[in-house]
Formats: structure tokens, sequence, C-alpha cells
């Protein structure tokens, strides 16, 4: 069942065209690496699905839905979540106070003032949530910025994971990790995948994505260059679609010993 | 797991039970206590209920300025025009009440849409000609000082309906009017800016324009409510002078953005965003009016309260900086 699908996605910013009409289809509870050179266009695309940018032309759906028009508040309630490669963090704000950033559950003062902020329910579901991922947090009610690159990440999936997304997308998750908290990672995704919630997965490490994906999909001048499936590929295939030909054996060896 | 591993002295959690239940900065209530202790031991008149109530009142309208900069200066702007546009606020409404002569209610909302009007025009400025904030408002610093001086052919205008001064000059229950403005001012300001969606919002704004962003808040929209706030709260303060001195005063809150972004900053916003307390600039505006208010007992020459005040900015910035640095480094 296709949840997502981008079709012939084009964006430029200025007179630099970065997107030359990209396609895309994400199903149900699949895992997608998105991979590619820098500069190839991953974050931007990524960018049009999440809102962040207006694709300049092509068609966004999910679930069969044109969401193109829809801004980035309109479209995480529609269950498309990112979580950036800088988190995206308010770093003097503190756990609850991010997670449930810009979805604040409220409750009436007196019974008839609206918009208060319900702190008590956002402080309950934050510690839950924060459990259920297995974390380890300092205090929930302290800045998120006194808390390390990890536990910083930490708040960054509990933020994604809340509201019961469709699609999570993922921008370099591992990139900054020590070796354990990489496993940690790609066990959480092969759990979303089991919960039915699709992934794309942006990543330079190649190990990682061949561990977790279904499908990988190659970006390379702002045009998707292979669509291979991983259960059938390997390094090679993967660093020479990366590169776009040529003798890619040296590079591919290196990546496997990554 | 939630568990609090680091080890803290009761200073230290006092502090962050301060902040917490509160909103405001131990430290600077302690230097307001300390401060009017001092007070009291210089000068036999300083506790007198008289004096206290003149320091309130004359800390009324310095302190609605201050409650405006407190949300500029949280969501991460900076408003330097709102001396200016409450000195243009007071002159509109008083040429409307005087010069066209209309009913005193519509003299009183001309003073607060005058300030709106500036402040969304700062705001527009900002969101849409991405010209930096800092210049905007300091260009309306400007504009708002020479309109005001314009439309009033640089001439205080007198003559005010008594229903308008009442609202500077009468006492209910003895009790100076402009001081129970500020006072239900500031609490619905306290309540919208630590307890409502708006304010969060406010503060995510000042944290991390991205984070706000990424998380659906229309930024440029939520900064343009801002600015349009901060003017309308100059407004008020416009009115509240102009009734209080009874008279439209082209000149009124000359210099007035210093005071009120001290204030601020003394009470614990941050100057780049991110974290502000209604309550701490309530005490940073009192710290200001106890300083002046104690300076001119002892008779000492008002320049040199113009001197204290900036010192006294410089060193609250210093202070917070100092323990943002030590706190980072842990």
């Amino acid at each position: 069942m296709t949840l997502l699908k981008l079709t012939g996605i084009t964006k430029s910013f200025g007179s630099v065209d970065v997107l030359h009409g990209v396609d895309l289809t994400v199903r149900k509870g699949e895992v997608v690496g998105l991979v590619g050179d820098n500069g190839a266009g991953k974050s931007t695309l990524m960018k049009t699905i999440t809102g962040i940018y207006r694709a300049d032309a092509g068609a966004v759906e999910l679930d069969g839905q044109d969401i193109l028009p829809l801004d980035p508040g309109a479209r995480r309630q529609l269950g498309i979540e990112m979580i950036y490669q800088d988190l995206s963090l308010a770093k003097q704000q503190d756990v609850a106070s991010n997670i449930f950033l810009g979805r604040e559950p409220t409750v009436k003062l007196f019974g008839f003032i609206p918009g208060f902020v319900d702190k008590g329910a956002m402080n309950r579901q934050a510690q839950q949530m924060i459990e259920r991922l297995g974390a380890r947090l300092p205090a929930l009610n302290r800045p998120v910025g006194s808390f390390s690159g990890g536990q910083q990440q930490t708040v960054a999936i509990a933020r994604a994971l809340t509201f019961n997304p469709k699609l999570v997308i993922m921008d370099e998750p591992t990139a900054a990790l020590a070796v354990r908290e990489v496993q940690g990672v790609l066990d959480l995704i092969r759990r979303l995948r089991s919960e039915g919630i699709a992934v794309i997965l942006i990543s330079h490490r190649l190990n990682d994505v061949l561990a977790v994906t279904d499908r990988i999909v190659v970006l390379r001048h702002g045009r998707a260059a292979a669509d291979l499936t991983t259960a059938e590929t390997g390094m090679n295939e993967v660093v020479a679609s990366i590169v776009g030909g040529g003798d890619t054996s040296a590079a591919a060896a290196h990546e496997q010993q990554g | 797991m939630i568990a609090d591993g680091t080890q803290s002295n009761p200073w230290t959690r006092a502090q962050r039970a301060c902040v917490e239940s509160l909103h405001i900065r131990l430290e600077s209530l302690v230097v307001l206590i300390g401060l009017a202790a001092v007070m009291t031991v210089l000068s036999p008149y300083f506790l007198s209920l008289s004096n206290l109530l003149n320091i309130l009142l004359a800390t009324s309208t310095i302190g609605v300025l201050a409650i405006s900069a407190t949300f500029v200066l949280g969501a991460g702007g900076l408003d330097l025009s709102i001396g200016s546009v409450m000195g243009l606020a007071g002159v509109v409404g008083a040429l409307v009440a005087v010069n066209l002569n209309w009913p005193w209610p519509l003299a009183v909302l001309a003073c607060l849409l005058a300030g709106a009007a500036a402040g969304n025009i700062n705001g527009q400025l900002v969101t849409r000609a991405f010209v930096p904030a800092f210049i905007v408002t300091l260009g309306m610093l400007g504009l708002a000082r020479g309109l005001a001086l314009v439309i009033s052919n640089g001439r205080a205008i007198y003559g005010l309906p008594s229903a308008m001064v009442y609202i500077g000059q009468g006492r209910p229950f003895g009790i100076p009017m402009p001081v129970i403005i500020f006072v239900v001012t500031a609490l619905l300001a306290h309540c919208v800016l630590a307890y409502t969606r708006f304010g969060r919002h406010t503060l995510a704004l000042g944290d991390s324009e991205g984070a706000a962003r990424a998380a659906g808040i229309r930024v440029a929209h939520h900064s343009r409510i801002i600015y349009t706030l901060s003017g309308a709260l100059a407004g008020l303060a416009g009115l509240l002078f102009t009734a209080r001195v009874n008279a439209g005063d082209p000149t009124a809150g000359l210099n007035y953005e210093l005071t009120a972004i001290t204030a601020a900053i003394i009470g614990g916003t941050n100057l780049f965003g991110g974290r502000a307390s209604i309550l701490g600039t309530i005490i940073g505006a009192l710290i200001m009016g106890v300083l002046q208010n104690g300076l001119t007992l002892m008779a000492v020459q008002s320049y040199y309260q113009q001197m204290a005040i900036g010192a006294v900015l410089i060193l609250a910035v210093f202070i917070d900086q100092y323990q943002v640095r030590r706190e980072s480094r842990v």
C-alpha cells in the first residue's frame, strides 16, 4: 500500500536547480534509505515532504491526498514527522516543552478561558514516552541544551513518535553517535517498521543503510539515479550509483570496512 | 528513566524552585530586598506609605514598557522604538481628545491604536522586508519621535477631559490608577507568557527559529503579532503618562527604552531570546524604581541616575552571560 508518493518534484533556489524531477514512493511500514553525495539534494527533497520548502513543480501525495498546499504544521498533523540532523530543539526549554512544541494540550482556566497549556499532562506523557524508548535523561524539567548529544537525540526522537506518525524521516540520525547508540537507533527503526510506521533514512553511513532498510534510493545531481532492493544489492552497486560509474571497487571496499 | 544525578546545594535548589514555580530569578528578588534595605537605612522617608506608592506610580509607566520589552526580547527580537512610540501615542491621544474634541474613550483607543500601528509597521518590515530589527526599530525611534513633534508643532497639548486625567491621577481606594492598570496588565501578561500556547511559542521562537518553524509555528506571523503587541503596550504607557501629567508631551518617553530593556534583563529575560518572565520583569522594574527613588531621596543629581541605569544594564547582561557560560560548561 503506497503511503507517500512524490512525482516530478523540482526545486531551485535562485539560479541553482537542486531537484530536477524526482519520483519517490514509500509504502506503509517500509524503511527506505535515501543516499547520495553531498549536494545531491537529499535534505532539500525531505524538506519538500515536510513542507518547510514548497516544491516548484510536481506532486506530493500522502495516502492519496494531495498535501502540496499544506504548511508544515498541517502535514505534521497528517502524520509526517522529521528528525533533523541539527535536531531542531529549543535548547532553553525543557523536555516536555520540546516534545509538545506546537501541539501543546490545553485546558480551560476556571472552565472557560481557553488556550492554557496543560503542563501536568505534558510532563506525564513526556515521561511515558521517554520510558517507552528505554532512554535515560537527567531530568524532565531541565533545559535540553544542558543534555548530552545522545540525550538530546532521545528528546528529538520522542517528539517524533509521540503523536503516532505514519512516516518518520531521519536525517543522519547515527552520524554523531557512539557505536552502542547507533545500534539503539537501528533497533528503533526496526521497531517502527514492525509497528507499520514508514521510515525514510538519510545517511552517509552505508553500512547502517544496508543493515536496516528494505529499499535504497540513490539521489544524484537532483535525480533519483537508482532504486535498489536492499536484499538484492550490495555495497558495490550502491557506491557505483552514488558516484555514477567508473571503478568504484576501492571506494566500496573502504565503505565495507567502516 | 528520569534520575536527578547532579548534586545541588540549597541555594541552587532554591534558585531552581523559584524559577520553576514563580518564573523569577531568586537573585533579582534578593537584589530588590537588599536595595530596599539599604535605602531604608540611608533615608528615613523611604519606607513611608506615600513614598512606596510614589515608587509604584513612577514604576508603572516604565513597567508597562518593560512588559513590552520582555515579549519582544523573549521572542528573539528587539524593539528600540518603544520610548518614542509611547511619546507619539500620548500626543495622538491628546490631539483626538483636545483638538478634535472627540469623547475620551476614543482618545484612549487612539493611544493604543497609534502604538499598535507603529509596532505593526516594525513587524511588517522585520518579517517581510527582512530588515534587521535593530535597524527597523532604531529607524522607528526617529520616525515616531519626529512625527510626534510634527503633529504637535513641538509643543505639549494641554486641557485633557477630566475622565482621561482620572486614568493618570485618580486614586480609587487610595491606590493610583496607573498602578492598578500596571498591575492588571502585568498579571495578564504573565499568564499569557507563562501558561498559554501563545507564550510558549513566543519563547520557542526566541530560542530557535528553526525549531519553531519545524514545529509548525508560523514564525513570521507570530513575530508580527509580537511587534504589534509591543507597540500597543507602548501606546498604553503613553496613555498612562499623558493622563498623569495632563498633557500630550511630544518628548515623553525619551530614553525610556533604555530603562525598560534594563528592567527586563535584570528580571532574567535573555537578551537573545528564549527565556523571559513577566514577574521577573516587574521585579526588575521595581529595582530600577527603587534605585531612582533612593537616589532622588538622597538628593543625587539626576544626571548620575542616567549613568546608574546605563551601568546597571551592562552589569545585568554581564552577570547573565557569566551564568550562561558557567552552566554550559558543566
